[in-house]
């Protein structure tokens, strides 16, 4: 009796250590981030060296499928026009596995991405390393990338992009725009870590 | 014909009984009525939505558990974070869910998610077990009748004597 709590306590120990680091993984805000090399709507491969001019990179995690991705894709074509120019480009990718979510599959990017016009890049991780390697949970999620002189990407900002996802207009905390505003003017991220809901990803089947 | 009225008459309010109101709650009421169901009872609260597949998958395996636990004291509370009500409305009407369905009518995400765990990243599903003297079990992700047995099971463990 003794020995089966003693090792349930040591499962149930295990568990916990197991889930913590689950969590633990990919980026927390103050990190570097590694560049990648994904293939685009227009079909060709993307690097975030590519941007030679950028001073900085908002990578969003999103999709074509998730309710909230839509609700907040016009958000998102907004903040490659207004930054896009001020050195801080929006780099789409959309994590999931299309087996699991053939609305994801590239030729509905594609299509997606003329429909609505996007102006920035919008990628897909097919192997889906650079997903687990930022550690994004959902669906969107932004990593705002800070470009340092020596052209390290530290992660400056992991979130949601403002505080009402049901209506644009009503929101009234703009977390990411006021982090690339701070950036641009050298001060500090005033919000560098917010959470929402969001979709799952769809990871593949192992 | 008087004996045809009575009869659909109780018939009526039997379906009306069964078709459960789904009550809107900030989340200042959920937190309050959190703490008020788990001074009652165990409590397992689900987080879902209509739109989300993997949510609607496991929400059979919730409604399973009164049959799987019968002597256990629990509550089952199923909290919708749809968009509009009526989603939920018509969804839980629809497979004549058991469970109480609450629905959370909250548009800033960041606001709250930590206040339920700070183990959560704003994915769902996800699942809190929580008892009356501050027990706490957090999953995020879709869960399995067996893992969620499984769950369940050690939390009751933890906290009743059977």
């Amino acid at each position: 009796m003794k020995w089966s709590i003693i090792i349930l306590s040591i499962l149930t120990l295990g568990i916990g250590i197991s889930a913590n680091t689950a969590r633990q993984q990919g980026y927390q805000v103050g990190d570097y981030a590694t560049d990648f090399n994904l293939e685009g709507v227009d079909g060709k491969t993307v690097s975030l060296s590519d941007y030679r001019e950028a001073e900085g990179y908002i990578v969003i995690f999103t999709c074509n499928t998730c309710p909230y991705a839509k609700m907040y894709e016009q958000r998102i074509i907004d903040l490659h026009k207004t930054y896009a120019d001020k050195g801080f480009p929006v780099v789409a990718i959309n994590p999931n596995c299309p087996e699991r979510s053939p609305g994801d599959a590239m030729s509905e990017m594609k299509k997606r991405a003329e429909d609505k016009g996007f102006g920035f890049a919008y990628l897909q991780d097919v192997t889906q390393e650079t997903t687990k390697a930022y550690g994004a949970t959902n669906t969107p999620q932004v990593f705002l990338l800070d470009k340092e002189s020596s052209g390290k990407l530290k992660v400056a900002y992991i979130g949601t992009i403002d505080n009402n996802y049901k209506d644009a207009a009503k929101a009234n905390v703009h977390y990411v725009q006021a982090a690339v505003d701070a950036l641009i003017e050298g001060k500090k991220v005033p919000e560098t870590k917010t959470k929402a809901i969001g979709c799952t990803i769809k990871w593949k089947q192992a | 014909m008087k004996v045809f009225f009575l009869i659909l008459c109780v018939f009526v309010l039997v379906s009306f009984a069964q078709a459960q109101q789904i009550q809107s709650y900030s989340f200042a009421e959920l937190e309050e009525k959190i703490s008020t169901e788990v001074q009652k009872q165990l409590l397992i609260v689900n987080f879902w939505a209509t739109w989300c597949a993997p949510c609607i998958k496991e929400l059979p395996y919730f409604e399973k558990l009164a049959e799987e636990f019968p002597k256990a004291d629990f509550k089952v509370l199923l909290v919708s974070l749809d968009m509009e009500k009526e989603k939920a409305v018509n969804f839980s009407k629809k497979k004549q869910l058991q469970s109480e369905v609450a629905f959370l009518d909250e548009v800033d995400f960041n606001a709250w998610i930590d206040k339920i765990s700070a183990e959560w990243s704003g994915a769902i599903p996800a699942t809190l077990m929580i008892s009356a003297s501050g027990e706490k079990i957090f999953h995020e992700g879709e869960l399995s009748q067996e893992e969620l047995n499984a769950y369940v099971k050690r939390f009751i463990h933890k906290t009743q004597k059977l």
